[in-house]
């Protein structure tokens, strides 16, 4: 037998064969796609014409033009506070279901979670705007209650709608693995701090907490990276101040029809955001290092 | 003591009213006699169910995306069941980062997925059709449906592959005989999630409907029609409880394959 044959009947071999339909697929799909949108936003378009030749033209617009420059400072920080109110609402409800709950209910507990998540996202996001509208529920119910005299207007077409609207949908997302990470946390750790005299709340950051920081950034990058790509909420629930960059890569692809500017947005966008990210990874590692 | 647990059990009430608000207000909406989506509530009634059933264009968007999420949901299982296999049961070169870059669309912003596959089929001369929509679809329930499927083919014993194999079996019908049925249950469940993700999602639709719109996309049209809104909870009532009955289902073969290869239980999807 030659290598060749040894090789191919192989375990190495039959794995790469049974996985090349799904990783051509994706080949296609996604890389070739990505790699087109990376090329064309180095052209340039004006009206229907597009001119093939490199030009570095769509980036300089899209890092020094005020307007999309502020964009995507809005979109950042709207993400980032997204991204905090979503781990920091998950947090106690993973707790709650990893240390409060009995073994059994757990799954039922984790579907009751996920079930609001299966309500149409469109759908979902409209009734946020009836929950917070002028003549809304929360409207409705402080001044039947007395609270307040006239209707409340900041809460609806402004970020703080649209930071409340994406958290809502978003907010499964980051229970589930902050969860994960915290049922795998060894509970005779925990224990072992008991007995050394730590009270609860040093118990839990100077144990829980570390150990399950890996949840924590799991369901950071899974909340944080999609919603800098969310057009719908902005549009629906943000009102003129409260539109972010995928709207406007959104109205280059469409309206606008500068696929190449979209493009150069839409990637400025992603090396931003995986910036961020990777910089939090970072940081959060020095964190549990020294925690340790 | 007492009193922090207090303070722990409303904050989960709390926070479960605040995730189930839009759930719970779909029906009540859906029920509610009066053109105006807003309280108070002017009485029950069933009108904006009987609505829907005179609608020709809703009719036309609910088979076009039935047939995408059909055709979405068979695709995705067929590669899941491929890739799952292939990462849980053999180590080959890169796996790693293979497997990794197949689950990239997981964490991948939508809009980034519709942008790059609208701006291929521009290119390529191709013409935008329900096509376009699957393709896309495919690519991001794929990832769900590995996530699914791994944990089936994870729990399968190989001894009974090996037993198979002893017994004079072919690997095709040990993969047909033995494989497929302890982790059918594990299908059956990819199936049903990847045609609920494909049924609901707009962001990628939107972007690569031509001229036939799916359910999502017809909804966003309405959503700018004060006098459609009414109607459009009741679509959503009827769309809610399909999505819950779907998801029970699956969640029900899911804990029945779990069961099957007998390993504890620990938690639902995703």
């Amino acid at each position: 037998m030659t290598w060749f044959q040894k090789w191919r009947r192989g375990e190495g071999a039959q794995g790469l064969f049974l996985i090349s339909p799904t990783l051509a697929f994706t080949l296609l799909l996604l890389a070739v796609p990505l790699v087109m949108v990376i090329v064309l936003s180095f052209w340039t378009q004006d009206y229907l014409t597009l001119h093939r030749t490199f030009s570095l033209e769509n980036y300089r617009t899209a890092w020094t033009e005020p307007m999309y420059q502020y964009l995507m400072a809005r979109s950042l920080k709207i993400s980032m506070l997204v991204t905090a109110m979503t781990v920091l609402l998950a947090y106690p409800v993973a707790y709650f279901i990893s240390f409060r709950v009995s073994p059994k209910r757990k799954a039922m507990w984790i579907f009751l979670i996920t079930i609001p998540f299966w309500t149409s996202y469109l759908m979902r996001i409209f009734l946020w705007k009836v929950i917070l509208g002028y003549n809304g529920v929360v409207n409705g119910s402080l001044m039947g209650l007395g609270v307040i005299e006239q209707p409340l207007s900041f809460i609806l077409y402004n970020q703080n709608a649209v930071v409340l609207t994406l958290a809502h949908a978003w907010v499964p997302f980051a229970i589930l693995p902050i969860f994960v990470a915290l049922e795998r946390v060894d509970r005779s750790l925990i224990e072992a701090a008991e007995d050394l005299g730590d009270t609860k709340w040093r118990r839990f950051l100077r144990v829980t907490l570390p150990l399950s920081m890996p949840g924590v950034i799991a369901a950071t990058i899974i909340v944080f990276i999609p919603t800098i790509g969310d057009y719908v909420t902005p549009r629906l629930v943000g009102g003129p101040n409260g539109l972010m960059i995928a709207n406007m890569i959104e109205l280059q692809f469409k309206k606008a029809n500068d696929a190449p500017l979209g493009a150069a947005l839409a990637i400025s966008a992603m090396i931003i955001v995986t910036c961020v990210a990777l910089i939090f990874i970072w940081l959060n590692k020095k964190y549990i290092r020294e925690a340790k | 003591m007492l009193r922090k647990g207090h303070i722990f059990k409303w904050y989960i009430g709390i926070f479960l009213v605040f995730l189930y608000a839009p759930a719970i207000l779909l029906p009540v909406f859906a029920f509610n006699d009066s053109s105006i989506v807003s309280f108070p509530l002017k009485g029950f009634t069933t009108k904006w169910f009987a609505v829907l059933q005179t609608n020709e264009t809703l009719h036309v968007a609910v088979g076009n995306s039935l047939m995408i999420a059909v055709t979405t949901a068979l695709f995705s299982t067929l590669f899941g069941v491929l890739a799952a296999r292939a990462s849980t049961r053999f180590v080959f070169p890169a796996r790693r980062s293979i497997m990794g870059f197949i689950m990239l669309p997981m964490v991948l912003p939508e809009i980034i997925i519709g942008v790059s596959l609208l701006v291929v089929i521009i290119q390529m001369g191709f013409e935008l059709s329900l096509w376009s929509i699957i393709l896309g679809h495919i690519l991001i329930c794929t990832p769900f449906c590995i996530a699914i499927l791994s944990s089936a083919f994870m729990n399968l014993d190989q001894s009974l592959e090996e037993a198979s194999f002893d017994l004079g079996q072919t690997r095709w019908n040990t993969f047909w005989l033995v494989i497929i049925p302890l982790v059918m249950p594990g299908i059956v469940a990819s199936l049903l999630i990847a045609f609920t993700i494909s049924l609901d999602e707009f962001i990628i639709a939107f972007f690569l409907a031509g001229t036939e719109p799916t359910l999502p996309v017809y909804i966003w049209g309405q959503l700018r029609f004060p006098a459609k809104l009414p109607s459009l909870m009741a679509l959503g009532t009827i769309l809610l409880v399909l999505s819950i009955s779907l998801l029970l289902v699956a969640d029900y073969f899911r804990r029945r394959g779990i069961r099957k290869t007998g390993i504890e239980n620990t938690g639902g999807f995703l």
